[in-house]
This record gives C-alpha cells, structure tokens and sequence, in this order.
C-alpha cells in the first residue's frame, strides 16, 4: 500500500541492532503504526482485532488446561471436574477457555456481516473474504473437536453424530469413518487423536490469520462507504487513531465476554455435558453447539431423496458443506459494481434478511426434528441458497444504486 | 520438445535428461508416500482394538414383548422377543413400500428373536424404543430423535433420514436361550 514511509530511525540501540539484520521492527512500524487506514471506518471494523485477542487469550487458556487434561475416556470427565473443583483456577481457566471459544465465534460472525453488508469480499479483496471461510472452517474444526474433551454426553454424541457425516459418501464413507475413529465407534483412540488436532489447530488458524491479515495489507481496509482510498487525505494512520477506537471496541467485548465467564458461565453450553459419556443411551434431544445450529439446521433440512440419485444423508452432507462453498463463492455471485449496501437501496435489505433467515436457521436447529420446524429448516435453507445463487446475482443487475461519494473525504464533510 | 532438441543439439540428450528427472521425481514421490501411507494407516483401528472378543447373550430372562441391550465391540446391539402380532405384521409388509428392501425373514435365524446394532444407520445414534415406556416410531419398532428416523418392528428404515435398515450383526445360537454375537 502506501507504506512509502521510510524507516523510522529507532533510538534504543539494541533495536536498531535487530532491526537492521532482520528488519521486524520496520515491517511493525509499518503494519501497525503509520499504516493508513480510511479515515471513516465504524465501530464493525473493530471485530477482527477483537477476534485476534480472544484467539489468543483461548490458546493461552488451552495450554494450561492442556497441562491438566488426560485424553482417556476413562480419565477426561472425571479429570476436567477434578479441574473445576480442585485446580487452582482451574474453574477460570475453563470457563475463560469454553466461552471464549463462543467469544471467538461472535466476534469473527459479526465481523463477517461486517463484511456482507459493506461489500469487503468483493474485487481486489476476494483472497482476503476466501482465506476468511478458510479461517471459519478450520474454527468450527478446532471448537468441535475441543468439545469432545470433556467426554459429556452431548461430547460423546456430537463427535458421533458429525463423524457419521462422513459415512454418507459413497463406498469409501464407511471405511473413512472407522479411519476416523480408529475402531468401530467413538471410543479412546478417537478422544487421543481429537486432543492432538485440537492442540494443533489453532496453530494453523493462526498462520492462516497471517495471511488474511497479509493480504489485507495489501489492498488496504475497505471502509462504510465502499468508496476506495483516493489520496492521503482519505486516510489516518493506525496508531494513535483506531488503536485507541480500537482499544475501546475491545474493553466493551472484553465486558461481554467477563458477563458469561463469571455470571453466566454455562450460559451458551448444554447441561448434558455435565453427564459422562455413555455409549448405550444418546439423550433425548442432541444439539450441538450454538454456533453450528444454522449449518446443522440445513444438514437436517433434507430428509428426502433427491432426484433418485442422491440419498437423503448424502444430501444434508453435500448441502451443509456447499452452504459454506457458496459462502466462499459470494465475490463471483455479486454482480454489482457497488460495494457498501449504504449505497444498495435494495440489495442492503436483502443482506438484513439474510442475517434473519440465518437466525431462523440456527433456531430451528436447535429444536427437535419434529414438524413446524422441520418445514421451517427447509424454506429457511431453501432462502439461504436463493440469497447466494438468485438475489444476489439478480439485484445487483437490476438495482439502481445511489450515487457514490467523490472520496471518502468528501462523504464525511458532507455529513457532518 | 523441438526446442529443447535444438537447444541440446541432440534428441538423444533430451530424452535422457527428461527421463532422469521423470525418475528422480517418481522415486520422490514412492519415498513420501511410503512415508505418508504409514502415518495414514498408524490412524486405523490397531490390532487391540481389531482383536475384540464376541459377546454372549442369555435369552433365557428375556419375556416376550421385552427388549435388552448389551454392549458389543463399543457398541449397542438390541434384542427384541417379538410377540406374535410384531412378527406378522414384520412379515406382512409389502417390500415394495420400504425404502431399503428386505424380507423379515432374511433378517432373523428364529423369528421370535430380533438381533439387531442398536445404532440408527443416519448418523449414529442410538434409537430409543428399547424400553415399555419409550416412543417407538410410527411402525412400532425404533424411533431414533436425533433426526427423526422410524424403524419397524423387523428393524427396518420406514421414514426418516436414515438410508439403511439397522444392521444385523453376526450371530449364531449356541443353545436356544444363548446367543453368541460376533
Ligand atoms: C481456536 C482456538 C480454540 C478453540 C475455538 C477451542 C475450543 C474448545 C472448546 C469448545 C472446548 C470444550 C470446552 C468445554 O466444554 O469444556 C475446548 C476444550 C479444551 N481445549 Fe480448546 N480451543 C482452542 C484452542 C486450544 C488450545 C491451543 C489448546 C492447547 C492445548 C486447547 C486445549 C483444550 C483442552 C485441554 C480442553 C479440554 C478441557 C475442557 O474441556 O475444558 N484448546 N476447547
Ligand atoms: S442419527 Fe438417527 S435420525 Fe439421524
């Protein structure tokens, strides 16, 4: 970008040492200092930084948990109350661990309507949208096979039930599922394995966080109005400016998130998981957790055959997964010209109802299968793809869009 | 190709060079995928885990109308002493109305006893219907809540997500109130 700064001269000498045989200083300074960003950017752009801290503070929460833990089915539940009740904050490290997970996801959902609603996947910053999902998938991963750990019921039954998606594919489902486990249903081999990913994931979120970020500074941040950087006027730099919007962005969700780990602690969980694992009895109303229900809503929407050819389970799988494909698709589908919805008389309403038929979707999965509901996860998922595959493509044809600013410059004097 | 022969100033050289390095990526590959295999088939079920023992059942308690359930390889295997009235309507069944075609009678060894893995074929869960007091689907056999799957009183998939009937498991009579599974 327009990092046409020099380097800065350091003043402490050991700095200045490192930074001329490995310029990491510079490249900070750079990234995170006189980095000009839109001068016009809102709270919703605080959400990936808020994101990167909570990412942080649940692998520093995990590693001391880690040093706790046993991956054995007959030591993990036994052993994660033992860290409850006997551990020495072995009751914070937990809950900051478990509703940090729910914290993450918050942040990185909002961050992503932040991004539906003002346009940021679009040309020249697809990468950034794609290695975004790339980021979702590889969270819903680590926080699924975390939730394993404890080794509750709902641990125990979630782990299944998603294992057993994989059976649906034709003639190598089954032996990829006893692959998966390592013998012939859940058991210890598939809790050992679980903990090794569950370690490893999020070492891989992290470099893949770095690229996002990378590719990021590459094409610079978009901003409300879609309208792009046109001269430094447009611009602050990062610090002191959105660092200190930033901050406070952060303390506010740093607020949320103290409210669920010390009043609210089990809140976002499900009491099941405080019954053992047991292999004989699936409890009566399995859910998993509340941030997968809108893609475990479209897996159940689809009990019926399809055209002959595929299979209902098959279906649910194929549909659960192309619903985060069209997700990563969502540049090429929109055809507008115009990035921000500020300026999409139409399209914004149609992204507003989006995040409801998301939210319709996340509450019907966490309903039984029973009908009403079950009809209900059908339009729902059925609105989903038309969102993708129709609307989008179609009202960024049809809309006429409102005039755009001059330059970012210009859309703030006028408002003010 | 003519290029390089030109370049080269024979075809010979060309075609030696191009199979040098054909072969060296080949045996690069055979050495990471005989690495790799190793690691991918380290995640299948071990020896000790392939190695389970069978498991014995005793009928002898079981009244007709009941249901037991008893652990075998990690999982569930229901069975069921059918009364008269479940074993005909099982048999009476049109094939034709079943989404996974079989006849009862190819599902049982003595119809009275109904051998089945408790594990519906959807997704994994166990179906309720083994006690008196349990839901048992619209075909009163199985019901499985996770996704609303219904089993018949033969075990088989009636509506529902789920693609399969519940699997039978191997099993032999070893007395007529003792079976062996596995
Ligand atoms: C992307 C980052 C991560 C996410 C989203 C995540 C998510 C989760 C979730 C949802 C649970 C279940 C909590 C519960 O119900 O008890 C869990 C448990 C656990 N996680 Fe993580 N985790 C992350 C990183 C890590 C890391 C880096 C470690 C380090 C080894 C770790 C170690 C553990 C351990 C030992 C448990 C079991 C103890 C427990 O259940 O509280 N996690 N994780
Ligand atoms: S697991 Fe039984 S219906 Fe889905």
């Amino acid at each position: 970008m327009i990092s046409a700064h020099s380097a800065p001269e350091f003043k402490n000498s050991v700095v200045r040492w490192i930074d001329r045989r490995l310029p990491i200083f510079t490249m900070l300074h750079g990234e995170y200092i006189v980095y000009p960003v839109p001068k016009n950017l809102n709270y919703f752009w605080s959400f990936g930084g808020m994101a990167m801290v909570v990412l942080v503070v649940v692998v520093l929460s995990g590693i001391m948990l880690a040093m706790q833990y046993a991956a054995n089915t007959d030591l993990a539940f036994d052993g994660v109350e033992r860290i409850m009740r006997d551990l020495n904050y072995g009751w914070l490290l937990r809950y900051v661990h478990m509703n940090g997970a729910s914290m993450f996801f918050i942040a990185v959902y909002i961050h992503i309507f932040r991004a539906l609603y003002y346009g940021s996947y679009k040309n020249p910053r697809e990468l950034i949208w794609i290695l975004g999902v790339v980021i979702l998938v590889l969270m819903m991963a680590t926080a699924f096979m975390g939730y394993v750990l404890p080794w509750g019921q709902m641990s125990y039954w979630g782990a299944t039930v998603i294992t057993n998606l994989f059976s649906a594919l034709p003639v190598i489902g089954e032996p990829i599922v006893t692959w998966l486990w390592g013998g012939f249903s859940v058991d210890n081999p598939t809790l050992n394995r679980f903990f090794a990913l569950h370690y490893l994931m999020p070492f891989v979120i992290f470099a893949v966080v770095l690229l996002h970020v990378a590719a990021m500074h590459q094409s610079g941040s978009n901003n409300p109005t879609g309208v792009e950087v046109k001269s430094q006027e447009d611009t602050i730099t990062f610090h002191p400016y959105m660092t200190a919007k930033d901050s406070f962005g952060l303390m506010v969700f740093l607020f949320v998130f103290a409210f669920f780990v010390f009043i609210a602690p089990n809140y976002m969980g499900h009491p099941d998981n405080y019954i053992p694992a047991n292999p004989l009895s699936t409890p009566a109303h399995i859910v998993p957790e509340w941030y997968f229900l809108p893609f475990y809503a479209i897996l159940r929407a689809v009990d019926f055959q399809f055209l002959w050819l595929v299979p209902a389970k098959l279906g649910g799988v194929l549909l659960m997964f192309s619903s985060l494909l069209v997700l990563a698709m969502l540049p090429w589908f929109d055809t507008s010209k115009v990035r921000s919805c500020r300026y999409r008389p139409i399209y914004r309403w149609f992204v507003l109802l989006f995040v409801v038929d998301v939210v319709i979707l996340g509450y019907v999965g966490g309903k039984p299968a029973e009908e009403a509901y079950i009809v209900i996860a059908k339009l729902a998922t059925l609105y989903y793809f038309t969102h993708f595959l129709m609307i989008t493509p179609l009202v960024g044809w049809i809309e006429q869009p409102r005039k755009l600013p001059n330059s970012i410059s210009e859309s703030v004097l006028k408002s003010v | 190709m003519d290029d390089n022969a030109n370049h080269d100033g024979n075809d010979d050289g060309v075609i030696r060079r191009d199979f040098l390095a054909y072969t060296a990526v080949g045996m690069g590959a055979i050495g990471v995928g005989s690495f790799l295999w190793p690691m991918v088939d380290s995640m299948n079920p071990a020896r000790d885990v392939l190695a389970l023992a069978s498991t014995e059942i005793d009928l002898s308690a079981v009244a007709e109308g009941q249901s037991i359930t008893v652990k075998w390889r990690g999982k569930p295997v229901f069975v069921r002493h059918r009364t008269a009235e479940e074993i005909a309507v099982a048999e009476s069944v049109d094939l034709g109305d079943l989404p996974d075609p079989e006849a009862d009678s190819t599902r049982v060894q003595n119809a009275q006893w109904l051998v089945l893995v408790g594990i519906c074929t959807h997704l994994g869960c166990v179906p309720i219907g083994q006690k008196d007091a349990d839901a048992k689907g619209d075909y009163d056999g199985w019901f499985c809540p996770c996704h609303g799957s219904h089993y018949d009183t033969s075990g088989r998939i009636r509506r529902g997500p789920a693609p399969r009937n519940l699997e039978v498991p191997p099993y032999q009579f070893v007395s007529d109130t003792l079976i062996k599974v596995g």
